[in-house]
């Protein structure tokens, strides 16, 4: 436990050292860039496995900061934002296996990324809402700058786009929380003294309240119809920065909704339930239609994240908490994917063939070209899919069971999703791999171009991940039920089986 | 009742130390300046003028706050000596600032008038009497009137500066009548006093028509709608660091100066009306729904400006609606958000106008376009251009992220949505949004865009490399700590 | 080696077998297929340990294995074999190596092949031990991946679309599955086949469904239905099946129908049946009606085809669906029907078993004549092949008469029980079914005409050979099997007769 309130300071000073030794070398921008993300994998290791499941929020670091306002540096854990720091380790480390090739200003390159993770980890870790939107603000200039300066197809559109929706975002929490703050006479900014606050507030404040802070959080986790940034900005930003971006940010915006937007307005969170959970349902199914027809591989891949995040907003709108431990599972589960995903066609395949046009890619036998990025795309695309055996499986169960039990047509309508993701996976797949295959020509292996050595890291560290929590989710849940049984979600249904 | 004014001079002493600074950088260059070259007589003026400005300081620091001083015409409490020394911190960096502008025929009187400015400045945050206050205004308006047109090369500072005169000059005439109707419906001229009559009775009309003036007054100082016409055209017009006084140490102390008279002089006249019910209402409705055009107006119209400076105008007209926020909801919380606020704001314009300097006299252009490659031109100022304009846009750890939240805390304290200033809250909220993405634009030339035309890189002289470097540093640091500064409150 | 491994290793070693072949880079094709063969008849070797285990008397679980696994989900990992289970083990344990011997005799790639093929049979071994829904789900959804690049790199022209219609087919009845089970897991807790079935029985499982809404029922059902019914095939969900039969690989194919397919039937048996005898019940008559079609319609098209493989694709509909039939028909059934029960059940699972051996004996020959013609096998490029392969021919009319159910070989007693059965419990459905028998009987027949009788024409008119040794090594033990399971019925029957009899008796499993 005691190294992880270490991890953002840690990583923000890895941020600097990486610039300074940018200015002298790429290599040593890369070296330290991997460290500092090592060093958050150790804390965090560490951490998961001394970690006793309780049901409320171990503090770590609670010091005055600003006593005028009544706001701490209040960083703790529970089982759910450990789950979540874990994939950042795992995020944050096969990103920068996967950026080994960055050429151009590496030193600013990582340093950017690394501010982008300190910010991630800070939001996992507070316990003080101030903190919470400060780290989580932190980690919004940085994309920008990662996106406009090293990405691709309409960098900077689709960075402007990233950026000002997130940050409208994120404005629209503030206001939530400080009209909260004002209206409800809170004492401070901790947890308890909002929630406290909020229900103080009559019941149309509440109902308001919450869908501004709701809302705020679900822009970024890119709950339909406001994902839009996300798949021309996922699309735009470079290899490492989309499986942040995909994997773990978006995660932040379904955090903030499950740790403060649930909790604090219970009241407001009631009255908004079936909106979310419909438009959930529609981000699923709609998002999983869009990718069926694209024409980039990227974008097929970013339209998957979007309905991915579906289901974990599905999962929160339900309320139930296996439903809630089903989200928080996915979370964790498609943060993973998606680092896979985005890191098979951006470093894989794209920095190859420079193309990521479905029909070029087509016609070049690129099974046999690529084997190794064949395999891992093929195990990706699986648990994308949520094949058994993968991560992604227990979670969608989960979310699931809560639909069944809230409102069944949910249910329904998320295993259409289902079907469609799997449609659309197979569909990518075949064309961007299989497409030769079965025409005559030799061994895949004679010819065909191995994958360097921190591309098989990166891969076999996220892989490694989705099995491990496919076959044993017990590995996470144990950590994540726990956490729910805290008072905080004492609103939560629990249709617990018997 | 006996006046102390041993005490009195001792309060006077900074505006004192200030004046004579002011005349010995005139002395001394007329003197020992002709047949030097420009460079040395600006080092000159200017080390003079920030041994002035730190002693001055250094007295203001050691004597703390007096309370009221002779007979209650002046207070020196804690937001007084707060905005004394910002505005001397303030004036400060823009002499830094200077030693990295093009240098002007008369640099020595340059740094004398700003000087006096600030004599002015230091005076409006003490005043509690009408006639001190508007003494103090008008030294200070005066002194920046002829800074704005200081340059002589270019016809924009002269156009700049008689604007800038003619509103200020009609700004000054209502405050002074807004001023005497006060008079006249009351018999005093303290604040205190005014404020005790008032709350006795006040005649309506008269009394709106007084509170109109000096909201007039107030919307020209701060650059709030409606009263912000001059300002694109100075802030672009006027000599860079002219500029950069303008839109911060002035604002911080006019602020200041608003402050006192609306809440200490005007406060029975705020008659918060909620917007659920009751008739009537004071000026607090009034400056809540001048905020919030400042607002809507200063964002929406930065989004098309093409000239980097006349882009910061309206940025700062939309600051202004923030700030009168922060005015608004110090009724309630006291003044601490709102010197938080307008303090760090004017570091990071400063900063940004030294900066703008800097590239001024490398030869460049007022386009935003002008700003592409300053990464590789030169490291130092893309880095603290990046530093003050996120302060500006109002992003974490730095000042103007706190700023802008304190305030918003402030005003939903008051009464949530009941009030109105919780309802300008969600509109400032909204339009920082619009705001980021004017402010990237600018950061995204500075970093990322590439330099067509290949200039080289930009020599940035050690004062002033010291300025911007200080402004960025104290912007990073009080985003961190905000309770240095509150906690003085 | 205890009883309580041999069913995972059962799984286990095909699937451990598909590894090596996919690491060993540098292995030569003779030592790949080798080993992949090895892999592949290890299943007979544990059917066969299995077989020594079972106890005839006893009508449930002979050998079973249940660890705790997930615990936040319920599931457990929990194999277990009845007879029912073993038959198709048994089954897949004979059917295995052959069709595996035969997708590597001209493959490129083998150790590609190889490897995928262990992937798949593994998987299907999974299905029929697994008895809870989650190992079982894996493997369900598993046997798609092997299945597709089989398909698609190994087949024929058009192997693309047809190896995508029939994943994305599966992947929604697969849908429908997940859908299904996890309502169960809401209502109940658990997702356990065994633990289910025994709510059902008790008589609680309706009630917690219906709490979770009042569709909710009917919607669980429908989604099983739709999963198992695209594996089966049951008509409608067939229209996969023509293309992708015709384009897989011969040995492959073989696969397809005889395993594959059962998948699906045992799914109907394990599942549907235990968990949902009510809801079958209400819906026996349309279901029947679906089966009817499948018996109809893959007759009727069997006969319209020129196509050899195309043909017996829509021949496998049929006899399927006669499974299917009966088990439909047994569901409408009444406590006074047990004689007639258990003689459709009997049937069901015998036909289940012995039309893998002919089916998939037949794709066999089907294979045989595509590669001796160099192309397809459509029926105009053969004549006279009894003439110039007459062994060949000989051993193909066994496999053609144990398909149309000629008394003396293995097809003719699924069929006769079946009949007897569904006669008893569903007149009009057996009448019907028996029009079909003669379709059948046609067309199988005019094939057999048309490609050996009648001069050398076509393809073999030139020198077309006679079954070569490998080829011998897999049709003859298809063809001693038909002729031994033809005669002496009860060597298979005797596994699963008492499961009939409980099922009969009490229409759960035990």
């Amino acid at each position: 436990m005691s190294l992880l309130p270490w991890i953002p300071v840690a990583t923000l000073v890895g941020a600097l050292l990486a610039l300074v030794a940018g200015a002298r070398s790429a290599a040593a921008a890369r070296v330290v860039a991997l460290l500092t993300a090592l060093f958050g994998a150790v804390a965090a290791g560490a951490a998961a496995a001394r970690f006793a499941p309780s049901n409320e929020l171990v503090t770590l670091v609670d010091l005055p900061w600003i006593t005028q306002l009544g706001i701490r540096y209040h960083l703790a854990v529970d089982g759910i934002s450990l789950s979540l720091v874990v994939l950042t380790a795992l995020a944050a480390t096969s990103g920068v296996l996967f950026s080994w090739t960055v050429a151009e200003r590496v030193g600013e390159f990582f340093a950017l990324y690394l501010t982008l993770v300190a910010g991630v980890y800070g939001v996992f870790l507070s316990a003080d809402a101030f903190l919470f939107f400060v780290f989580y603000e932190i980690a919004i200039v940085p994309k920008y700058f990662l996106v406009a300066g090293w990405g691709s197809t309409r960098r900077e559109y689709g960075a402007m786009k990233l950026v000002l929706y997130s940050f409208a975002g994120s404005a629209l929490v503030l206001a939530g929380l400080v009209w909260t703050y004002g209206a409800g006479g809170a004492e401070g900014f901790s947890f308890g003294a909002l929630t406290e606050a909020a229900s103080r507030m009559s019941y149309g404040e509440n109902v308001a309240a919450f869908g501004l802070v709701f809302f705020g959080f679900a822009t970024l986790a890119g709950l339909f119809p406001l994902h839009t940034w996300a798949p021309t900005g996922h699309v735009a930003a470079p290899t490492a920065a989309s499986m942040l971006l995909a994997g773990v940010v978006m995660k932040l915006g379904a955090y903030g909704c499950l740790r403060i937007a649930l909790p604090f307005y219970p009241v407001g969170f009631a009255a908004w339930q079936l909106v979310i959970g419909w438009l959930a349902v529609a981000g699923i199914v709609y998002a999983g239609l869009v990718a069926l027809v694209q024409r980039d591989f990227k974008f097929v891949i970013g339209y998957s994240s979007v309905s991915h995040m579906g289901f974990v907003m599905l999962g929160l709108a339900t309320g139930e908490i296996e439903a809630l431990a089903g989200a928080t599972l996915q979370m964790f589960s498609h943060g993973v994917i998606a680092g896979l995903l985005f890191g098979v066609v951006g470093r894989m395949v794209y920095e190859r063939e420079h193309t990521r046009d479905l029909v070029e890619l087509e016609a070049r036998p690129m099974h046999r070209r690529l084997p190794g990025a064949a395999a891992v795309f093929v195990l990706a695309g699986l648990a994308s899919m949520g094949l058994p055996g993968f991560s992604g499986f227990p979670a969608e169960l989960k979310i699931l069971v809560g639909a069944w039990n809230f409102h069944p047509i949910w249910a329904v309508a998320a295993a259409v999703g289902v079907l469609v993701a799997g449609a659309f996976t197979l569909r990518v797949m075949q064309r961007a791999f299989f497409g030769q295959f079965g025409a005559a020509g030799a061994e895949p292996g004679e010819g065909g171009e191995r994958l360097t050595l921190p591309e098989k890291l990166g891969a076999g560290l996220l892989l490694g991940a989705t099995i491990l929590i496919g076959l044993k989710p017990d590995l996470l849940l144990d950590w994540i039920v726990p956490a729910l049984q805290s008072p905080a979600f004492h609103f939560a249904a629990t249709n617990v089986v018997p | 009742m006996s006046i102390d004014y041993a005490l009195l001079f001792r309060v006077l002493l900074p505006e004192a130390l200030l004046t004579a600074t002011a005349l010995l950088v005139i002395g001394v260059d007329l003197v020992w300046g002709s047949g030097r070259s420009r460079g040395s007589r600006l080092q000159m003026a200017v080390g003079a003028g920030l041994l002035g400005v730190g002693v001055a300081a250094l007295v203001i620091w050691q004597d703390g706050a007096q309370g009221s001083v002779w007979a209650g015409n002046l207070r020196v409490d804690l937001l007084a000596v707060a905005v004394r020394l910002g505005v001397l911190g303030l004036t400060g960096l823009s002499l830094l600032g200077l030693t990295g502008s093009r240098v002007s025929d008369q640099p020595a009187e340059y740094v004398a008038l700003a000087l006096l400015a600030t004599v002015g400045f230091l005076q409006m945050a003490v005043a509690q009497n009408l006639l001190l206050a508007f003494l103090a205004l008008e030294l200070a308006s005066l002194s920046l009137y002829v800074l704005a047109g200081y340059d002589r090369s270019r016809p924009e500072s002269a156009e700049a500066a008689l604007k800038y005169f003619l509103q200020g000059g009609v700004s000054a005439a209502l405050l002074l009548f807004g001023f005497s109707l006060l008079y006249g419906m009351t018999g005093r001229i303290d604040l205190t006093g005014i404020s005790m009559a008032l709350a006795a009775h006040a005649d309506g009309s008269l009394s709106a028509v007084a509170v109109g003036m000096v909201l007039a007054a107030f919307g020209f100082k701060a650059a709030v709608a409606p009263f912000h016409p001059w300002a694109p055209d100075v802030y672009q017009g006027a000599p860079p660091m002219s500029a950069a006084l303008i839109a911060s140490a002035a604002k911080l102390a006019g602020l200041a100066f608003f402050w006192r008279i609306f809440w200490s002089g005007l406060g029975p006249l705020a008659a918060t009306a909620p917007l659920t019910g009751g008739a009537g209402g004071g000026w607090v409705p009034v400056l809540a729904a001048m905020c919030a055009v400042s607002l809507l107006l200063g964002n929406l119209v930065a989004l098309a400006q093409v000239s980097i400076r006349r882009l910061l105008a309206y940025s700062a007209i939309g600051h202004a609606g923030a700030l009168g926020l922060g005015l608004l909801s110090a009724g309630e919380v006291g003044p601490g958000p709102l010197f938080y606020y307008a303090a760090t704001y004017g570091l990071a314009t400063v900063g940004t106008f030294a900066c703008l300097a800097l590239l001024d006299r490398a030869g460049d252009g007022d386009r935003i376009e002008d700003l592409a490659g300053l990464r590789r031109r030169s490291p130092l100022l893309a880095a603290c251009l990046a530093v003050f304009v996120l302060s500006l846009a109002g992003i974490p750890p730095l000042a103007g992220f706190f700023g802008k939240f304190v305030v918003f805390a402030a005003a939903f304290r008051i009464d949530g949505l009941s009030h109105p200033a919780g309802w300008v809250a969600l509109l400032a909220i909204a339009m920082s949004a619009v705001a980021l993405y004017y402010y990237l634009i600018l950061l995204k030339q500075a970093w990322i865009a590439e330099d067509v035309r290949v200039r080289g890189p930009i020599e940035v002289p050690p004062a002033a490399a010291l300025g911007v470097v200080l402004a960025a540093g104290l912007l990073i640091v009080l985003g961190a700590f905000p309770s240095l500064l509150l906690g003085r409150f | 080696m205890t009883a309580s491994l041999l069913l995972t290793g059962l799984v286990a070693v095909p699937w451990l077998g598909a590894l090596l072949l996919g690491v060993a880079g540098s292995l030569p094709a003779r030592a790949a297929r080798s080993l992949a063969v090895l892999a592949s008849a290890s299943t007979l070797v544990f059917g066969v340990l299995l077989l020594a285990r079972f106890d005839p008397s006893l009508a449930g679980l002979f050998v079973e294995e249940r660890v705790p696994w997930i615990r936040s989900l319920g599931i457990d990992y929990h194999l277990g074999l009845d007879g029912m289970g073993l038959l198709f083990v048994l089954l897949t344990g004979i059917l295995g190596p052959l069709a595996l011997v035969t997708t590597l005799r001209r493959a490129t790639r083998v150790r590609a092949a190889g490897a995928w093929f262990l992937l798949l049979q593994g998987s299907a071994l999974g299905v029929f031990v697994a008895l809870d829904f989650f190992p079982w789900f894996i493997c369900w959804e598993l046997s798609l991946v092997p299945a597709f690049f089989l398909i698609r790199g190994w087949g024929g022209a058009h192997a693309g679309t047809a190896a995508y219609r029939f994943v994305v087919f599966t992947l929604a009845g697969s849908a429908g599955l997940l859908l299904a089970f996890a309502a169960l897991y809401a209502a109940t807790g658990t997702m356990n086949f065994t633990d289910l079935a025994r709510l059902r029985a008790a008589g609680e499982l309706a009630g917690k469904l219906g709490a979770l809404g009042a569709w909710t029922p009917v919607l669980v059902f429908l989604g099983v239905l739709v999963g198992l019914g695209v594996k089966a095939p049951l008509f409608p969900f067939h229209a996969w099946m023509p293309a992708t039969y015709a384009e897989a690989p011969a040995g492959v194919s073989m696969f397809l129908t005889g395993v594959m397919s059962k998948m699906g039937v045992y799914g109907f048996f394990r599942l549907l049946w235990p968990i949902f005898p009510e809801e079958l019940r209400a819906y026996a008559g349309p279901l029947l009606v679906m089966a009817l079609g499948g018996v109809v319609l893959g007759a009727l098209a069997a006969l319209r085809s020129g196509n050899l493989r195309h043909m017996l694709a829509y021949s496998s509909l049929n006899h399927v669906s006669y499974c299917l039939l009966a088990l439909f028909a047994v569901a409408g059934a009444g406590p006074a029907d047990g004689v007639a029960v258990e003689s459709a059940l009997v049937g069901a699972l015998l036909q289940a078993f012995n039309h893998g051996l002919s089916a998939s004996a037949l794709f066999f020959v089907a294979g045989v004549l595509e590669q001796r013609s160099g192309g397809d096998s459509d029926f105009a490029r053969f004549g006279g092949v009894r003439n110039a392969a007459p062994r060949f021919a000989l051993l193909a009319g066994v496999a053609l008469f144990s398909s149309l159910g000629l008394p003396g070989l293995n097809g003719f007693v699924g069929e006769f029980l079946i009949f007897r059965g569904v006669f008893a419990l569903q007149p009009l459905a057996a009448a019907v079914a028996t029009v079909a028998l003669l379709v059948t009987a046609i067309f199988l027949l005019s094939f057999w005409q048309r490609v050996f009788h009648g001069p050398r024409s076509g393809a073999v008119a030139g020198s077309f050979a006679d079954l070569d040794a490998a080829e011998w090594r897999v049709l003859g033990p298809l063809v001693v099997l038909m002729i031994l399971l033809g005669v002496a019925p009860q060597l298979l029957a005797g596994l699963i007769n008492p499961l009939a009899m409980s099922w009969a008796a009490s229409l759960t499993l035990p």
